[in-house]
């Protein structure tokens, strides 16, 4: 792996989105859209509670499905067996593809974070920029978990399902709709064990925190464990030798 | 050009392999000599594609070796000497013809100046700045076929280069793969169309997975009193036809 043909890559990915302008704007105006329309139905207090973690949600689920469906097309279309004959790393295909949508992640978190903040007058207790800093992440985690699940998937229609499989048990498990404590026994220990949890809590940290607080600190470290963790897991299920 | 004493660019010995429980590759035995252009013939689904995975190293195989310039296929060595072209053109639709050879030559870490080198030599220069996409199916498997080009491969694999191509280019295209071989690299094309094999040096026939014949064009239609290549596979193929695989 070298960081040449690792930027090589992430340039390569994101020139391909220049060429697919309708799916760079859907990027872009989709979680923004949702932001206004959350904010358009919730009362501004209680916005001001589901806004912020879903800010990190929204992009999480829009960059699970285009990089499950960006990888699985580089696996069908070929592409990926010829680089894999050539002196790619597998390491370069992977973090080329973090690096690249983690870039545009970066843009998506700016915009729907000062909009949400602007426009739609989304107000927390600590530093409105924390919150963009957990979209980030949150975005990085959604990009780590689709190159990771397009490994199990053959087709696009068995990639788009992954997403009610992987996704939404851990939206109904985060602490979003019941508080992580309040679980049942078995559910709490589930929930502790998965990502999104961390991604809500440190939102609600910064709701609730004037101050980045330890417990801040350390779920967003948690949260870029998970992300590394889960792209090296993608690298391992690049196969050189197949059937 | 090539002693007899050289070492083979390629040493195929006694390949097995299986696919969805199906024997595809029934022990195959052949050597591509360095500085040859060797045609893979054979009808569809006859397992050229399989062989030429084999030799690039991305097929898991059942049994034998693949040797390729004195090492196992598919070593990391081989990566940046050892080209590839797959049958389906594995190129990025969403990027232009140059956009794609840029991105392979840096995966290759080949000169830049390779790009214009090789879309020149595949008849692409009007087709530079245009997205692969709105391609038509032979020029997007001329920019795969270029993707092989790049840098300077010492063994090129190359599955069906000249699907869809006109004469002219195909004429072309031979001609640079005769250079190639003249300046020392080995080249191991597979093909469909029996009227190309007469531009090899060395011919290999397969049917069902088995190695029919490896011998020259000229000794194929000799031994088997053939006017044509493909008479030649017919005889060879017809019971009471002559003997598959003559001793060299």
């Amino acid at each position: 792996m070298t960081a040449a043909r690792t930027l090589a890559t992430a340039r390569r990915v994101l020139l391909q989105l220049r060429h697919d302008p309708r799916t760079l704007a859907m990027l872009l105006v989709v979680p923004v859209a949702l932001m206004g329309l959350l904010a358009w139905i919730l009362p501004g207090r209680v916005f001001d509670l589901w806004g912020p973690p879903l800010l990190g949600i929204f992009p999480l689920l829009v960059m699970f499905l285009v990089t499950s469906v960006a990888t699985l097309r580089e696996r069908t279309s070929g592409t990926l067996e010829r680089l894999l004959s050539m002196p790619a790393g597998r390491g370069d295909l992977i973090f080329g593809y973090a690096v690249a949508f983690g870039l545009l992640a970066l843009v998506q978190a700016v915009v729907v974070s000062s909009l949400a903040f602007g426009a739609f007058g989304m107000d927390v207790a600590g530093s409105a920029w924390l919150v963009g800093v957990v979209a980030v992440v949150d975005a990085l985690l959604g990009t780590a978990l689709g190159l990771f699940v397009s490994a199990f998937a053959r087709t696009e229609f068995q990639a788009v399902q992954f997403m009610p499989l992987v996704l939404v048990p851990q939206l109904l498990l985060c602490g979003l709709i019941v508080a992580v404590d309040d679980l049942p026994t078995v559910l709490r220990w589930l929930a502790r064990a998965l990502p999104l949890t961390y991604a809500v809590d440190a939102t609600r940290e910064v709701i609730h925190s004037a101050t980045t607080t330890a417990a801040f600190r350390a779920d967003v470290a948690l949260l870029a464990a998970y992300a590394l963790a889960l792209l090296a897991l993608g690298a391992g299920t690049l196969r050189r030798r197949t059937a | 050009m090539h002693g007899p004493g050289a070492p083979p660019a390629v040493d195929v010995t006694g390949l097995h392999v299986v696919r969805g429980g199906r024997l595809v590759v029934d022990d195959v035995s052949f050597a591509v000599q360095a500085g040859q252009v060797t045609g893979l013939l054979g009808p569809s689904g006859c397992g050229k594609t399989t062989i030429m995975r084999s030799i690039v190293g991305v097929q898991i195989v059942a049994g034998g070796t693949v040797e390729v310039l004195g090492e196992r296929a598919g070593s990391p060595g081989l990566r940046s000497r050892v080209a590839y072209m797959t049958q389906a053109p594995s190129v990025y639709g969403d990027l232009t013809v140059r956009g794609n050879l840029r991105y392979f030559a840096r995966i290759l870490g080949a000169p830049p100046a390779d790009v214009d080198r090789v879309i020149g030599e595949v008849g692409l220069g009007r087709h530079a700045g245009s997205l692969v996409a709105r391609l038509s199916g032979g020029e997007r498997s001329r920019v795969s076929l270029g993707t092989a080009l790049l840098g300077t491969p010492e063994v090129l694999v190359l599955d069906e280069p000249t699907v869809g191509v006109d004469p002219v280019l195909r004429r072309d295209l031979w001609a640079h793969f005769r250079r190639l071989a003249e300046k020392g690299a080995s080249l191991l094309v597979s093909s469909h169309v029996m009227d190309e094999a007469a531009r090899c040096d060395r011919l290999l026939l397969v049917r069902e997975g088995r190695l029919l014949a490896d011998d020259t064009p000229g000794n194929l239609l000799a031994r088997t009193g053939s006017a044509n290549v493909e008479d030649a596979f017919l005889a060879l193929i017809e019971p009471g036809g002559a003997p598959a695989g003559a001793a060299p």
